[in-house]
């Protein structure tokens, strides 16, 4: 199910526009099996209401005192009442009144609920939070002991129970309100509007509430759904509709006493009012589902695209690539991978965000990868350490670690092996710690599971690892939880728990982004005398080729899922022969860039996995792209000196150049529209 | 354009008996049409220097003054205009991209007018007017950067503040936004606060740099010189962890002289900032290092040293790195 | 600090209680308490207030039309209605401190004595109705989650879903008029109505807890699902920890954490739920008293039902913060 409002439709030529954008999303939701079926059944009671009271009013209220309290029969389908009326009819009747008063209570309880929640804008901040206090004292009572409290305020009756219920279901929706709002409000547009000199009122108008707008209309759907329902308790308490007048609520009262004789009379409202009930319920539901997918849609490319499989979308790509070679290492590689490539599944057929990526780790080595988001990079590491969940799937001609194949056999089979030699560094060290167990538990999990020790022994290695990563006051700090690390030292905590065993490799996957430069040189370091002490394998993933050229020997460059080139880190300046590498190379600014040229970019954008071209997917970016570039993808060939790149114009145009701002990199501002 | 100063400027955050000052007593003046970079680590403080600038946070002491006189928030758009960090989340997804500039230019104008003026903003950041119509979602991330800063410009302001604006951006795309900041800056003179974590991007677009440690300046001076010379050794640490890929795999920072103790120190702590110098703790200049130097852990040290440095050993230090050959 | 001693064989709830003693729980207890009294005090004044609400005379009304004069405004002074409105209040809250309510209108019995009455049999339904509400919801909602991660078992998710739905959107009061329908009448298993044996309780639990637990389930479900994506049961993936291990003892805690403070709400609308089921059930508690009280305007008795009826909310809202607190080290400090 993808929106139809994707970021794959940037910038083509007919660009829906957002009003039908809305549209088209409601009608999709409307072509969901739930979406149609909820939506149907709204009509239908809708419909009943309207028309049911000018059809068969008559015959709700014709008194026929030779036939009561029957049980169903041909006339009369659910039987009769004590004076000989027929039940059917008075269900059917009885809608208007009940999907009415339920609406209007609804109402009631959306005006006061808008006015509360979005007084804290509007109001200053003291008035404001007192508002804010009070509603979230009132939303802790349950909303049927609210109803009972204005029931008796208001009286028993019709009236009193609109008001009450509307009354009870106000600050649930005020709270609703208030949390939707405040979120918009710390959003960056408000405070740009803001510092624009927007006032109060008109940014509660123009931005506020356009943006909350779609998440109230399907909760006071749900909440009518509530207020039916609570209406109809209501009136079978006695509180609600009073006779002659009848509602659901009170034709269930009415029939309860009788259950005995003639059941239908009591279960028939009863149907009707879960039917409607659900009708709202269902139908709110599936919009709001429809809508939810739409907004983490909007959210733009994370850094490890292609990880869920909603990210990607569309399109079969070619298959039959060349088989590539694996690149050098030497002796017995610690990591074999050939042709690997992780697909998923979408609406026209696979997807595969990472093509036929071969390469070897040799003992001790340092290897990187670089690209751009999306390009594969992340989702590369998580298929090598058999992470990757259904509905992904990894292929590979080869994938052994240690000489053993990894890729062949269950997860069980390999796990002793992948738990003590192969280690795991996330990137984001805040969100990788289980926030509910203490570091040390979490580092001596690995040694109770694959190393056979016991409690005590297994906490004593994970604070002796701890110390190896310099952890300061490592026996206390393994006694912590997470929240209490810093984000360093979280990601020492990390490095630490991935030494718990004795690992040939550790594959790092941006290690580094989400730490400050200083932090970030420690941790750095500390993966340099790991790997100096213990002859370990890195893989070092990062979208910062500084990092990369900095901690590693040997660099892969990765682009739209394929590896573009691969060569020594230390030539990566001076050395690069696929136009993409020296590009990305060129646009990003050190310490020594001129500052008398503008810097270098790279046009256009990085091709959507989900439709890959045919032939070399840089080409509509590369300034050396020829008619061959479009048709045909470049293989990565070996030069015979261990370096490999795909490019059918490898190192066209100064590939001796030291300037590295005289690489053919288009001095453009690129994506002009 | 105008000068922007900040004067003593302090900005705590939460009640008065657990609260945090995430500012604290900072001078700093951005002199008419330059760039003043401003680099730090996360919670040095100066995202929230940034929105004090533009009135988005209350001062807790000091003032800012614009052209010497002290800044005030009235109706109308504000005289220090923001372009905020993340793209995705500074523009109104349910408002053209027109109405979002248009909304910034200064009420009172003619609709024409408006249409006219917004076009030309369009016209100044590269993208093509016809394109007002459309929506954030229809735009990369480099173009709606590129949008809000027109949408800063539209309110004819007379400061920009400049938060980490390629932080959220694609290698390949933040040079586009880097080089727009340098020409305008060089076509409309615009007096530019410019807050980076990275040394590289600033050094790139900024004729001054501000160092910030735990809410204060700890050196400020010109850029070139500030880079070949740091005073503060705060600075130099910062410099020294610029990754670079040229440089040597053989030199692993880990030869530093400093002891282990400051190479595994932890980031201080914002909300219990230490006393004496603010950096002791981390610094390799200082009492962890020199058992002499107690003054580092009771005396705070004044800025009275070349580039501002705040520190009592500042001439001390060699610089570490040649930069900017 | 905690102790090397205290980690060793220490159960979950000591490591949570170790945790929140650390620092930030004696903050925690101290606005919690705060707000618990800011509530009761808004509930107290609320529910004295009510009586004042109402248009008219509540004595008049309460006697109808045809009562005499004399004997209305003799309730009245009894009542203390002529009072200020000042006096009246204090006098109510004095007498909240003493246990004396007031005196019912229709059957001049203490509402204390009327509500001591009623309380225990109210208690038990909502307390075993809580019970068998979690004893579904937490395993059927985790097992689902494992089941139907990633897209698995489609079939499988949409029965639940959908069961799950329906089940949670029949209110209680038609449950139980169903579950009379079913067990009572058809098949003949348990009474109809009333309070008895053991077997009387089965359906009015039954009534009370089955659409919550649906609910529930639902939530722990998402809750499931959204704690197996994310990185840190990645990270325990990548330990190559056997699965009970990680959904036991990495996912469910972050499951429960998430689904207590979504369930909260639900577990405090089944106390209220209390109200309809008794009077599907005929079951002698504060329910179908307050209704008789509400239908027979005798406001006294409503007041002091209402009052026990917030409490009872109050102290669930309670006992699910500090669960919170003790299950989740975090939680003690985002409170705010």
């Amino acid at each position: 199910m993808t929106s139809p409002t994707t970021d794959s439709v940037e910038g083509a030529p007919a660009v829906p526009r957002r009003r039908s954008a809305v549209r088209a999303r409601w009608l999709a939701v409307l072509r969901t099996p739930v979406g149609a079926g909820a939506g149907l059944l709204l009509a239908l009671v809708l419909l009943l209401a309207v028309f049911a009271p000018l059809l068969w009013s008559d015959r709700a209220e014709t008194f026929d005192t030779g036939s009561v309290l029957q049980g169903a029969s041909a006339d009369h389908w659910v039987g009769t009442d004590n004076l000989g009326r027929d039940l059917f009819y008075r269900v059917l009747v009885a809608t208007r009144l009940s999907i009415g008063l339920a609406l209007m209570a609804t109402s009631i309880a959306v005006v006061i609920g808008l006015v509360l929640g979005t007084a804290p804008l509007l109001l200053g901040r003291r008035a404001g939070r007192l508002v804010t206090a009070g509603v979230n004292i009132a939303v802790a009572f349950p909303g049927l002991l609210l109803a009972l409290f204005f029931a008796v305020v208001f009286g028993v009756g019709m009236t009193g129970a609109v008001l009450a219920i509307g009354f009870a279901g106000a600050p649930a929706f005020a709270r609703l309100t208030h949390t939707l709002a405040a979120g918009i409000a710390e959003r960056d547009f408000v405070a740009a509007a803001r510092i624009a000199g927007v006032g109060r009122t008109r940014l509660l108008l123009r931005h506020v509430l356009p943006n909350i707008g779609e998440p109230l209309v399907v909760n006071a759907t749900i909440g009518a759904g509530g207020a039916l329902l609570a209406f109809a308790g209501l009136s079978f308490l006695g509180l609600g509709v009073q006779a002659p007048s009848y509602d659901w609520g009170r034709l269930l009262q009415d029939g309860l006493s009788g259950i005995y004789i003639h059941p239908e009379a009591a279960l028939a409202p009863g149907v009707a009012i879960v039917v409607a009930g659900l009708a709202f319920n269902l139908f709110g539901e599936a919009v709001a589902k429809g809508i939810g997918l739409t907004a983490t849609v909007g959210g733009g490319f994370g850094p490890a695209a292609g990880r869920s499989p909603d990210r990607v979308s569309a399109a079969p790509t070619d298959d039959g690539r060349p088989a590539t070679d694996p690149g050098r290492a030497e002796g017995r590689p610690v990591l074999d991978v050939q042709d690997l490539s992780v697909s998923f599944p979408g609406p026209n057929g696979p997807v595969r965000p990472v093509r036929g990526v071969s390469f070897r780790i040799g003992r001790g080595e340092a290897v990187g990868v670089v690209g751009e988001s999306g390009s594969g990079k992340s989702l590369t590491a998580l298929a090598i350490a058999r992470l990757v969940e259904r509905p992904g799937v990894v292929d590979a001609g080869r994938l052994e670690f240690m000489g053993t194949d990894v890729l062949a056999g269950s997860d069980r089979s390999h796990r002793r092996l992948l738990g003590t030699a192969f280690a795991m560094v996330f990137q984001d060290p805040m969100t990788s710690f289980n926030p509910t167990r203490r570091i040390g538990r979490q580092l001596a999990e690995v040694a109770e599971q694959h190393q056979g020790m016991n409690r005590r022994q297994a906490f004593g290695r994970a604070v002796d690892r701890l110390r190896s990563v310099r952890v300061p006051a490592a026996e206390r700090r393994a006694h912590q939880y997470p929240h209490e690390f810093s984000g360093g030292m979280r990601q020492r905590a990390m490095i630490g728990m991935g030494l718990m065993g004795e690992p040939s490799l550790i594959v790092a996957d941006e290690p580094t982004t989400a730490l400050d430069v200083t932090v970030q040189r420690q941790v750095l370091d500390l993966l340099e005398s790991v790997r100096a002490a213990d002859d370990v394998a890195l893989l070092l993933i990062s979208h910062d080729v500084a990092v990369v050229g900095q901690v590693c020997d040997r660099v892969l460059v990765m682009y739209a899922g394929r590896v573009v080139e691969d060569l020594p880190a230390a030539e990566l300046r001076t050395g690069a022969r696929h136009p993409y590498t020296r590009a990305l190379v060129a646009t990003v600014p050190d310490m020594h860039v001129d500052l008398d040229q503008p810097l270098p970019t790279i046009p256009g954008r990085p091709v959507d996995p989900a439709s890959q071209p045919p032939g070399c997917a840089y080409a509509p970016r590369c300034p050396l792209a020829s008619a061959r570039c479009v048709e045909e993808d470049p293989a990565l060939a070996d030069d015979g000196a261990g370096r490999r790149v795909a490019c059918w114009h490898a190192g066209e145009i100064g590939t001796d150049t030291d300037v590295p701002g005289a690489a053919p990199v288009a001095l453009t501002s690129g994506e002009r529209a | 354009m105008s000068e922007l100063r900040f004067d003593g400027v302090t900005i705590r955050y939460g009640n008065r008996r657990r609260g945090t000052t995430a500012v604290d007593g900072v001078d700093l003046t951005v002199p008419d049409g330059a760039v003043v970079g401003l680099v730090g680590e996360s919670g040095s403080g100066k995202s929230t220097l940034a929105r004090a600038a533009v009135g988005l946070l209350p001062l807790t002491g000091g003032q800012i003054l614009l052209d010497g006189q002290p800044l005030r928030h009235g109706s109308g758009p504000r005289p220090v205009q923001m372009v905020f960090q993340d793209p995705y989340s500074s523009l109104d997804p349910r408002m053209t991209i027109g109405d979002s500039i248009g909304e910034a230019v200064p009420r009172g104008t003619r609709s024409a007018d408006r249409r006219q003026e917004v076009a030309r903003l369009l016209e100044l950041v590269e993208l093509d007017p016809a394109r007002a119509g459309a929506y954030p979602a229809q735009l990369s991330g480099g173009q709606r950067q590129r949008v809000a800063v027109a949408r800063a410009l539209a309110a004819r302001p007379q400061v920009i503040v400049a938060d980490e604006i390629t932080s959220a951006l694609d290698v390949s795309i933040q040079g586009t936004v880097l080089n727009l900041v340098r020409r305008l800056q060089r076509e409309l003179g615009t007096s530019m606060l410019f807050i980076s974590h990275n040394l590289a991007v600033v050094r790139y677009v900024a004729s001054e740099i501000a160092v910030m440690y735990l809410g204060r300046i700890v050196e400020h001076g010109p850029t070139a010189e500030v880079l070949a010379d740091p005073q503060h050794p705060y600075t130099r640490d910062l410099l020294a962890a610029v990754p670079e890929s040229t440089r040597a795999r053989s030199a692993p920072v880990t030869a530093d002289p400093a002891p282990a103790a400051i190479a595994a120190a932890e980031p201080a702590d914002p909300h219990a900032p230490p006393p004496g110098c603010r950096y002791h703790p981390r610094c390799p200049v200082g009492p962890l290092v020199h058992g002499d130097r107690e003054i580092c852990r009771t005396t705070e040290p004044t800025a009275e040293h070349r580039h501002a440095a705040a520190c009592h050993f500042a001439p001390a230090g060699r610089p570490l790195l040649r930069v900017a050959d | 600090m905690t102790s090397t001693s205290a980690e060793r064989g220490a159960t979950a709830a000591h490591r949570g209680v170790a945790a929140a003693l650390d620092g930030p729980w004696p903050r925690f207890a101290a606005r919690r308490v705060g707000r618990l009294v800011v509530s009761l005090w808004v509930l107290v004044t609320a529910s004295f207030l009510m009586i004042h609400l109402i248009p008219g005379d509540p004595v008049r009304s309460a006697l109808g039309p045809t009562a005499p004069a004399a004997l209305v405004s003799a309730r009245r002074e009894s009542l203390g209605l002529d009072d200020a409105l000042v006096v009246q209040y204090l006098h109510f809250l004095s007498g909240l401190f003493t246990g004396d309510l007031g005196t019912s209108l229709t059957s001049q019995l203490p509402v204390s004595q009327v509500i001591a009455q009623r309380l225990p049999s109210t208690v038990q339904l909502a307390v075993l109705a809580f019970g068998v509400a979690f004893a579904l919801a937490v395993p059927i909602g985790v097992g689902m989650g494992v089941l139907t991660r990633g897209g698995r078992a489609r079939g499988r998710e949409l029965a639940f879903s959908s069961s799950s739905v329906v089940l949670g959107a029949i209110p209680e009061f038609l449950l139980g008029v169903g579950l009379v329908y079913l067990f009572a009448v058809e098949l003949g298993w348990f009474p109809v109505a009333g309070r008895s044996d053991a077997s009387s309780y089965v359906l009015p639990v039954l009534a009370l807890s089955l659409g919550p637990a649906a609910a529930l389930a639902r939530i722990m479900r998402v809750e499931m699902l959204s704690v197996l994506q994310t990185d840190y049961v990645r990270t325990a993936r990548a330990k190559r920890l056997p699965a009970p291990r990680i959904y036991l003892r990495h996912a469910l805690p972050n499951a429960l954490t998430s689904t207590i403070t979504l369930g909260g709400l639900l577990l405090s609308a089944l106390v209220a739920g209390t109200v309809l089921v008794e009077n599907v059930f005929a079951w002698p508690g504060l329910g179908s008293t307050i209704v008789a009280s509400i239908l027979g305007k005798d406001y006294p008795v409503v007041q002091g039902i209402v009052l026990v009826y917030g409490a009872g909310v109050l102290l669930v809202n309670l006992a699910v913060d500090v669960a919170l607190a003790l299950l989740d080290p975090r939680s003690a400090i985002r409170e705010s």
